[in-house]
């Protein structure tokens, strides 16, 4: 359980969750409901006040930054915005090589080497190692992105929103990408997003959220077919019949509500 | 012929530290009154600087090499930069995609609105304030006289979306372009959107151009539907049937993914 | 994506940019010129700063002749001085028609060190014995004022330079380790600076220089300047550089260093850090002059660089006195000195202020 207070609204409140390996699970919910916070939590990038995090059974809150750090490669993170996740400064050759800390021992060929291999398993070649980010399309940057999360071969990729802001073609580009790379490298991904359509696209588990809490929690063709908590369904309706509910006020949590499990791994907080 | 706006073979030249070179090669367009027209493209087509180009906003560093913009009949490429002024945001109107940035934060909403509201008309002070309420309950935003009061950062997202609507369309224009008006809304805002916009078209009768990549919201909205590809309109039609049986390669590309 | 095309980084872009700058382009030559001059001031100097000769005493500018007394044209030369006290005991300089003094190039003069190290005694241009040539004029012991302005600019000019390197590395990193961290540590350093900067710069420069003990010498005293100064300047640049840091911190390429498990100390130097380079450099310019001037200040009033090691400042201190100036202006030289230098320094900082603020902007599509 994990729960984090800012000013007293808990951002993440009371949020229990599992993914078993190899899995794509989407976090999705709306601006403000935590998702991308819960994301920074797992990552240890921001810190959490209650609550454990156990990483392939071990738990890792408490760990001081020195511990921490030949945790981290294990879980790499692909950010949203593509103009501001690179370093404008960095060349792409830079920007991998960082990455790469952990290669330290390997000469300056093999690391070389390495790069390339990097960029070519995103789709990219490999002399563009001298280049700027600014020189690059959304699209592009966000391979990049990903090139250099696996430069550390994580067993956990969060994507926080890391295709909202580039085209739908490039989008559908990304994606088929991310599931290839799936099945050569054998990571689980997280996905954060509030876009059903993409999410129905990729992920084997959805987890909704709502104001700081898993509202429901499903199989991703159970959500689908037959969503049960109120939020879902407004949710679902407004992505993808563009029917919106005319509400006056938002939709009230009450305080001591649990997830309860409904059968066929369907889980609805009421 | 009802054709409120007509873009004919419109050129648009960018210019950067390595040279020109042709962003837009021969766009060609028509809206007609009380339609809704999407432009539909990737990131980099130029449907942003299309719309930009029918109410001479472009930047410096593009410049328009050919074509006419024509809107009920007069050339606005040709037309005064006074004449501009008038036009803007009196006969056609634009929406963005970021509605932090469509109002000054040290102003109130409700002062930047009436602004443009006596730019263009001559209304007294009662008449004024009864105009701005119409419209804020137009657009569907409670509460008018909290709202006008505060800030834009006092809004949510979704109100200042409203907001800038609502100030695109206080003199009654005929035309809005829109820009990717609801890209950074979450899904139940766009759908809020979207029956906004309906409104504006079948109640207030006025027309749009929607520049947007989101097909999905096309398929909800648009009347008719122009792919912008490679800098020229590759195909277009009533939206209903280029969505169901695209011709060009681009466009079938775009709704498979539908 | 062609892979032919040199790939430039923005710091670049904002550097072709800035050569198309006219105005901005000729005060960088002018200041490369004041370098240059400073560096092999040995060389392009008739004499050492302390040749003097008391009977060229407050010697008028010299007018290179190019023609005799029949209109023919001649080797370069000037003429010789010789000087008598007129009834208010001004000293009237007359020219000595029958000594004529051709000018050499590359002649022999005072010894002196070239490079530091290089014994030489070849100057750019020189007059032999008994002649003098004083092309800007010569000071009250007849020392030769263009030769002390060239020694002076070394002095002066690297003041600057040095002082701003010390300053500019401290409030760099003290002002991006305080905004990174935040918290306890950023109040402390930033309480810390802001009594810094509450003493007046100007009388805390005066209090500390009063502290030096007369026997340092002039090595000894120009590194004192040097500290006191930069001392007084770090403070202010390390405030807004925390600034910086702060909003920097929140940037998502931060956030991804950290995932990946990048120190802090190394966040802060490659990531934070660099991006306060457009507002760095142009502090950086826009300072030189204050140190510049700060050591004119010191040295006007005898607190600086001691006579007879010229500075402009106290080239300068000869000219307090109006007795002075009206009757040997061109004792004034080093303050129109000193007034281009500063005012190439504003122009060169302002213009890359315009270049490197805008460039650095991220294009979007």
């Amino acid at each position: 359980m994990l729960r984090r207070t800012t000013d007293y609204v808990r951002a993440v409140d009371n949020i229990s969750l599992t993914m078993t390996q190899g899995e794509n699970l989407s976090l999705v919910g709306e601006s403000g409901c935590g998702k991308t916070t819960l994301g920074r939590m797992i990552l240890k990038l921001i810190p959490s006040d209650a609550g454990q995090i156990l990483f392939d059974g071990q738990d890792i809150t408490r760990l001081s930054p020195r511990a921490i750090r030949p945790m981290r490669k294990n879980m790499q993170m692909v950010f949203q915005d593509p103009f501001s996740s690179l370093d404008p400064r960095f060349t792409i050759q830079n920007i991998l090589a960082e990455a790469m800390i952990f290669d330290r021992k390997r000469r300056a060929r093999e690391k070389k080497e390495r790069m390339i291999e990097l960029l070519k398993a995103v789709n990219l070649p490999g002399d563009i190692r001298m280049r700027y980010p600014h020189e690059f399309s959304g699209g592009e940057r966000q391979r990049i992105a990903i090139a250099r999360a696996l430069a550390v071969n994580p067993k956990l990729l969060i994507l926080d929103e890391a295709i909202s802001s580039l085209d739908v073609l490039v989008q559908e580009q990304i994606i088929q990408l991310l599931l290839d790379l799936q099945k050569k490298f054998q990571m689980t991904y997280l996905f954060i997003s509030h876009n059903m359509r993409v999410v129905k696209r990729i992920s084997s588990r959805v987890a909704i959220m709502y104001q700081g809490k898993i509202v429901e929690a499903a199989p991703t063709p159970e959500i689908f077919q037959n969503p049960q908590h109120v939020y879902t369904m407004e949710l679902l309706s407004a992505a993808l019949e563009y029917k919106a509910v005319a509400r006056t006020s938002p939709i009230i949590l009450r305080k001591n509500a649990q997830l309860n499990d409904k059968g066929n791994g369907h889980w609805v907080l009421d | 012929m009802d054709e409120l706006l007509h873009i004919k073979d419109l050129i648009i030249k960018i210019k950067s530290d390595e040279g020109s070179r042709e962003l837009i090669k021969g766009l060609n367009l028509k809206v007609g009154s009380q339609k809704v027209v999407a432009l539909v493209g990737g990131s980099g087509s130029g449907k942003t600087t299309a719309g930009l180009a029918i109410l001479r906003l472009l930047s410096d560093s593009m410049d328009v090499q050919g074509g006419e913009i024509l809107f009920e009949g007069k050339d606005l490429l040709k037309a005064s930069i006074g004449d501009m002024r008038r036009l803007r945001g009196k006969d056609i109107a634009m929406v963005f995609q970021e509605p932090l940035s469509a109002f000054n934060p040290v102003f109130t909403i409700g002062g930047q609105i009436n602004e443009v509201l006596k730019y263009h008309t001559r209304l007294n002070r009662r008449q004024l304030q009864e105009r701005l309420h119409e419209l804020l309950e137009l657009v569907g935003l409670p509460e008018p006289k909290r709202v006008l009061r505060s800030y834009p950062h006092q809004l949510s997202g979704g109100m200042r979306q409203r907001a800038m609507i609502a100030q695109a369309i206080v003199a009654n224009p005929k035309l809005i372009i829109a820009d990717e008006p609801t890209s950074n809304l979450d899904v139940t805002l766009q759908a809020q959107m979207i029956d906004l916009f309906r409104k504006l078209r079948n109640d207030l009768k006025i027309s749009m151009v929607l520049i947007t990549h989101d097909l999905g919201i096309v398929r909800e909205l648009a009347d008719e539907v122009a792919v912008l590809f490679d800098g020229r309109v590759v195909e277009c039609g009533p939206a209903r049937e280029v969505l169901s049986e695209p011709r060009h390669a681009y466009t079938s590309e775009l709704t498979k993914i539908l | 994506m062609t892979t032919e095309k040199k790939s430039l980084s923005q710091f670049q872009i904002a550097l072709k940019r800035f050569q198309r700058n006219r105005l901005a382009m000729v005060c960088v030559v002018i200041l490369a010129l004041f370098y240059f001059g400073a560096v092999f001031a040995d060389f392009l100097s008739p004499y050492s700063f302390q040749n003097e000769d008391r009977s060229y005493s407050y010697c008028p500018p010299m007018k290179v002749q190019f023609f005799d007394d029949q209109g023919k044209a001649r080797w370069p030369y000037v003429r010789g001085y010789y000087f008598t006290f007129d009834e208010f005991h001004k000293r009237i300089y007359t020219i000595d028609k029958f000594k004529k003094y051709p000018i050499q190039i590359f002649n022999k003069g005072d010894e002196y060190k070239f490079l530091g190290f290089i014994p030489c005694r070849y100057h750019l241009f020189g007059v032999d014995q008994p002649g003098r040539v004083h092309l800007w004029g010569a000071d009250a012991r007849g020392r030769d004022l263009l030769s002390r302005l060239f020694f002076g600019a070394r002095i002066s000019l690297s003041i600057g330079l040095i002082g701003v390197t010390i300053s500019f590395t401290l409030g760099l990193l003290v002002g991006g380790i305080s905004g990174y961290y935040g918290g306890k540590l950023d109040n402390i350093i930033m309480r810390l600076c802001e009594m810094l900067m509450m003493v007046p710069g100007f009388y805390l420069m005066l209090a500390l220089m009063v502290i030096i003990p007369p026997s340092f010498n002039s090595l000894q005293r120009y590194v004192a300047i040097v500290v006191v100064l930069s001392f007084i300047g770090w403070a202010s640049l390390a405030r807004v550089i925390r600034g910086m840091s702060i909003s920097l911190r929140e940037r998502e390429y931060v956030l991804a260093a950290k995932a990946i498990g990048v120190s802090d100390f190394a966040i802060v130097l490659r990531h934070i850090l660099p991006h306060t380079i457009s507002y760095s450099i142009v502090a950086v310019m826009l300072s030189i002059p204050g140190y510049i001037l700060g050591e004119a200040a010191l040295s006007l009033i005898g607190l600086g660089i001691q006579d007879p090691i010229p500075s402009w400042g106290n080239l300068l201190s000869d000219a307090m006195g109006i007795v002075r100036i009206k009757f040997a202006p061109w004792i004034l030289l080093p303050g129109l000195f000193i007034f281009i230098t500063v005012i190439c320094f504003n122009v060169v900082g302002d213009a890359l202020r315009d270049y490197l603020d805008p460039t650095l902007r991220i294009e979007r599509k």
